[in-house]
């Protein structure tokens, strides 16, 4: 049965956790909105599918894990994971714009980041494919004997496909050491998750496959990384688990959404909950950051992202060599 | 000198490739217990333990999946699917992902993996299971894919396939598994992107690969018998294809006959019959001939079937043809 922890039972904790957390989130909201503005001046093309408000869950789930061990992989709305992985801005920025120093050598753009020095393994473009990939990574891990866990995310769009059903019997049987967490935005590209899904409670499915399910609030970063603590500790045991993340997406499904499809003040409400704003709050109540300290933190992303954008726009473009490089071992 | 079937010519590459290195695993369903649906990894199982021979559930997109992250994350498994019929259900997997991971993390990462299974019609097996689908995987930049037409070349590729840091497609048949040939006793590798004069000749040139392996050295044992000399080429290898060893025997005989018991609409045999046909334009003397299955689903009834399929007449109607004899 599915178990949910209230946003009250979060304790604080210290600065020292805190603090990461607060900049890593603000890091991944300057990331996007420069994303954003680099998209409307073309420096940036295709498909473009940004975090914003999302910015808890892969911040929160990703603090938990040591990532010398344990392994992140995503879908295509992959930004805020590599930055929450600590991939640099500036390779990824220049991802985003093509260029030759991107982190996949501009062959990927924005929904294929990858790292394998931070074991982080992307960035999949189609709808649910990495839950497989995650249980393969997994299952490495359990017969290496590495103790290390694998995280593997994914929308609330993915939850559908027979791949992750395949892949919840197989990570159970097999005794991964896997966390599955859904983030529900709620919406899939302008379909609404209730439209579509025959189940109310994602993480009552669990129990199909004897596995535990967890509930966590998306935009509580202390929520978030509660619950993954314990579901981690979980699956370093072999019980894979499986998260449901309620969340929320600010911007459309890409850059080309025109987001008919909903209300302007269902956007607000969920502004009003903001990840970011309410962790500032509650350490603000608790007389955990003072004022400058959070310019401070404003300040010092903007001044990464910007000189990420700068790294990115002076960096060379591929030569047409590099067509033919990078295709097979 | 051993004489092997092709099927225990799996095993035994099997078997020594996972001896030498204990991040190699198979997994597939019945690959344990039952020794493999056709028994290509019988006792493995009990020489390896079930940490490495994985009886996984009927799930091809999920544990074609599973492999590939395993092989991402540093292992060396083998994916064996009962038939490539089934492997349909994971396309997804090796198409989008296996393939495309090494491009897509700019070089940063590696899929050493291999996907292995009888493909092509067996007999009496009806439309959804007598699919010859090596164009599927042979379309796709990325993977590499072989298809051994002898005891000798299975032994040898597989265990190129397995070292080989790429996914790697092995194209394997339920007829073939009980053909028999000379395999050294000693190991040895075929190395994947070369291909094997099947026999010489310089009248005509016959490509092939895989089971169709039959008809054409009937067919070239029959033009024997009326005087002609057909050279017979099989490729062994479909991606990367050894287009110089083909032009090297179309530059000698100048006439050439593809047979591939694929359909005919954009296949391997139909990629190749327009090589040969580009790259030798000035040394044919007749335009290439592509026998290859009809191009219909496989019906259940015996003859319809063999009718469907490739077969030594079919060669030789089509070398009557670039011969411009009538009398063969």
């Amino acid at each position: 049965m599915a178990k949910t922890v209230k946003n009250k039972k979060t304790t604080l904790g210290t600065k020292e956790v805190l603090f990461p957390l607060l900049e890593t989130m603000q890091l991944i909201r300057t990331f996007e909105e420069k994303s954003g503005q680099m998209y409307g001046l073309r420096k940036i093309g295709g498909f473009c599918h940004l975090y914003t408000g999302q910015e808890a869950v892969a911040v929160g789930a990703i603090s938990v894990l040591d990532l010398s061990k344990d392994y992140v992989l995503t879908a295509y709305r992959d930004h805020g994971h590599a930055l929450a992985c600590g991939m640099e801005p500036g390779p990824l920025m220049a991802e985003l714009f093509g260029k030759l120093t991107g982190s996949s050598r501009g062959k990927g753009g924005s929904m294929h980041f990858f790292s394998a020095e931070k074991h982080m393994l992307g960035g999949n473009g189609i709808v649910g494919a990495q839950i497989p990939i995650a249980a393969g990574v997994a299952l490495t891990q359990s017969y290496e004997k590495t103790g290390g866990a694998t995280l593997c995310f994914f929308g609330d769009g993915a939850f559908h496909q027979g791949a992750l059903h395949e892949s919840f019997n197989l990570a159970k049987i097999w005794k991964l050491p896997i966390v599955y967490i859904v983030e529900n935005n709620q919406w899939g590209m302008g379909t609404s998750w209730k439209k579509v899904s025959a189940q109310a409670d994602f993480a009552a499915t669990a129990a199909a496959y004897s596995m535990k399910g967890l509930v966590c609030d998306g935009m509580d970063v202390l929520n978030v990384r509660e619950v993954i603590t314990e579901a981690v500790e979980e699956a370093r045991k072999g019980n894979p688990v499986f998260v449901e993340a309620r969340t929320y997406r600010y911007k459309g499904h890409s850059m080309s959404d025109p987001q008919k499809y909903r209300s302007r003040d269902e956007v607000d409400e969920y502004r009003r909950r903001d990840p970011i704003v309410f962790l500032k709050s509650r350490m603000e109540e608790s007389g955990l950051i003072k004022e400058e300290e959070w310019e401070a933190i404003v300040q010092k992303v903007e001044a990464l992202v910007d000189e990420a954008v700068r790294f990115a726009e002076t960096s060379p473009e591929p030569s047409l060599g590099e067509l033919y490089t990078d295709i097979l071992a | 000198m051993a004489e092997l079937t092709y099927r225990e010519a799996l095993n035994r590459a099997l078997d020594e490739e996972m001896a030498r290195d204990s991040k190699v695993f198979l997994m597939g369903e019945e690959v344990g217990e039952y020794d493999g649906a056709y028994k290509v990894s019988k006792g493995l199982l009990g020489k390896y333990g079930a940490e490495r021979v994985r009886d996984t559930p009927i799930s091809e997109l999920g544990f074609t999946g599973l492999g590939v992250g395993a092989a991402l994350a540093g292992l060396r498994p083998v994916v064996e699917w009962m038939t490539h019929n089934f492997a349909l259900l994971a396309l997804d997997q090796v198409v989008n992902n296996a393939a495309k991971m090494r491009q897509m993390s700019g070089g940063q990462l590696k899929v050493p993996i291999v996907f292995r299974g009888p493909n092509g019609p067996a007999e009496y097996l009806a439309a959804q299971h007598s699919q010859a689908l090596a164009s599927y995987w042979a379309h796709v930049p990325g993977l590499k894919v072989v298809a051994p037409a002898t005891p000798a070349d299975a032994y040898g590729l597989m265990k190129s396939a397995i070292r080989d840091d790429n996914p790697v497609v092995v194209l394997e048949s339920e007829m073939m598994y009980a053909w028999k040939g000379e395999v050294p006793d000693e190991e040895f590798l075929v190395p994947i992107g070369k291909a094997r004069l099947a026999r010489e000749g310089k009248d005509l040139s016959i490509i092939t690969f895989s089971k169709p392996i039959k008809a054409a050295m009937e067919a070239a044992e029959l033009l024997h018998a009326k005087g002609v000399e057909a050279e017979v080429v099989d490729l062994r290898s479909l991606r990367p294809l050894d287009e110089e060893s083909l032009y090297a025997s179309v530059r000698k005989t100048g006439r050439c006959i593809v047979v591939d018991e694929s359909w005919p609409v954009a296949s391997v045999g139909s990629h190749v019959a327009w090589l040969v046909s580009n790259n030798c334009f000035d040394l044919l003397d007749a335009p290439v001939e592509l026998v290859s299955g009809e191009d219909v689903p496989m019906p259940y009834n015996h003859s319809l079937e063999l009718a469907a399929q490739p077969s030594a007449a079919k060669i030789l109607a089509a070398a009557r043809r670039v011969l411009y004899r009538e009398d063969i």
